[in-house]
């Protein structure tokens, strides 16, 4: 059994509203260090595959036709065998 | 001409699109469950607004997957026509029928108010029907309709008249205060590059009759007539 975990984050070249809010909040809060916030969102798949090799071209296609929009997202991954 | 209005779980303007083309046009539409694996016998599809699948991962992500959406691709491929409003829009990008995406509105509020649209191509089959320099006065209701393509795309799309319709003040001047959710060049509605398929965030089926504040929805629907009947 493999988990994927799978961080989901907008294109660098597109702004993030969420993210601008939260950093406004915290420059209010005090935080006048805080340069840069962007929001995700994090996913974990748990699925069968004969290898690690396989597991991550699975995870690649998953990722690619359903889980991101390449149009705006980018996405990281870590595979953990369980 | 026979319209179908795609229901997908979570869709909420079915109902209205339904209502536009029966009551108020007095054309044939017939709801198509979501389920559904062919799309023939109609002339155009609508992909109506609402929060189909709840908006789970991304607005659209799953409904553009449901059987029926099979059909309405390969009838778009065919030259059918397509018209999605507002989720329909989303469906539509999903589905890789349009080009760019849509997410979250600038402001990160929900939207809901009467816009103007300037039309920007008067020679798509859903704006043939408009006089020249004419706004259209048609509601959102959306939090995700802040419109993104990345420059190439844009500058393709622009020059080959793929902007349909852009917010404009109620003088028609293409401003910054006049965009509801920061899409960029202030773009509420899209089409492929066959012209075919329409994608809008603005709403005409809620703006068909003079008791709902404007009926210049009407003439969307009116110009698809135009045009279909033109092609027969």
């Amino acid at each position: 059994m493999w988990k994927a975990e799978i961080r989901v984050l907008l294109k660098k070249s597109v702004l993030d509203p969420q993210g601008q809010a939260v950093e406004n909040a915290l420059g209010s809060l005090g935080y006048g260090n805080v340069q840069d916030v962007r929001i995700g969102k994090y996913l974990e798949v748990s699925f069968d595959a004969g290898s690690r090799q396989e597991a991550e071209a699975q995870v690649r296609e998953m990722s690619e036709r359903l889980l991101t929009n390449p149009v705006i997202e980018d996405y990281t991954f870590e595979l953990v065998e369980e | 001409m026979k319209f179908g209005v795609v229901v997908f779980p979570g869709s909420n303007c079915d109902l209205d699109a339904y209502h536009l083309v029966k009551d108020v046009l007095g054309e044939q539409v017939d709801y198509i469950w979501h389920q559904e694996e062919s799309v023939a016998g109609f002339d155009c599809i609508v992909l109506p607004g609402g929060f189909s699948y709840g908006d789970y991962l991304r607005c659209g992500a799953i409904a553009r997957f449901s059987p029926v959406m099979k059909s309405v691709v390969s009838f778009a491929g065919g030259g059918g026509l397509v018209l999605g409003i507002c989720n329909g829009f989303q469906v539509l990008l999903e589905a890789g029928l349009l080009p760019g995406a849509l997410y979250r509105n600038i402001n990160l509020q929900f939207r809901c108010l009467f816009t103007h649209l300037k039309v920007e191509n008067l020679q798509t089959p859903f704006t043939v029907g408009l006089e020249a320099g004419r706004l259209l006065k048609i509601p959102i209701a959306h939090g995700e309709g802040n419109y993104y393509a990345d420059p190439d795309t844009l500058r393709r799309m622009e020059k080959s008249g793929q902007i349909v319709f852009r917010y404009a003040t109620a003088n028609g001047e293409v401003t910054d205060t006049a965009n509801p959710n920061g899409s960029l060049a202030n773009i509420a509605g899209v089409c492929n590059e066959m012209k075919n398929v329409l994608g809008m965030m603005p709403h005409p089926e809620r703006a068909g009759e003079a008791a709902l504040g404007s009926e210049d929805g009407r003439l969307i629907f009116k110009s698809i007539l135009k045009s279909w009947e033109g092609s027969r």
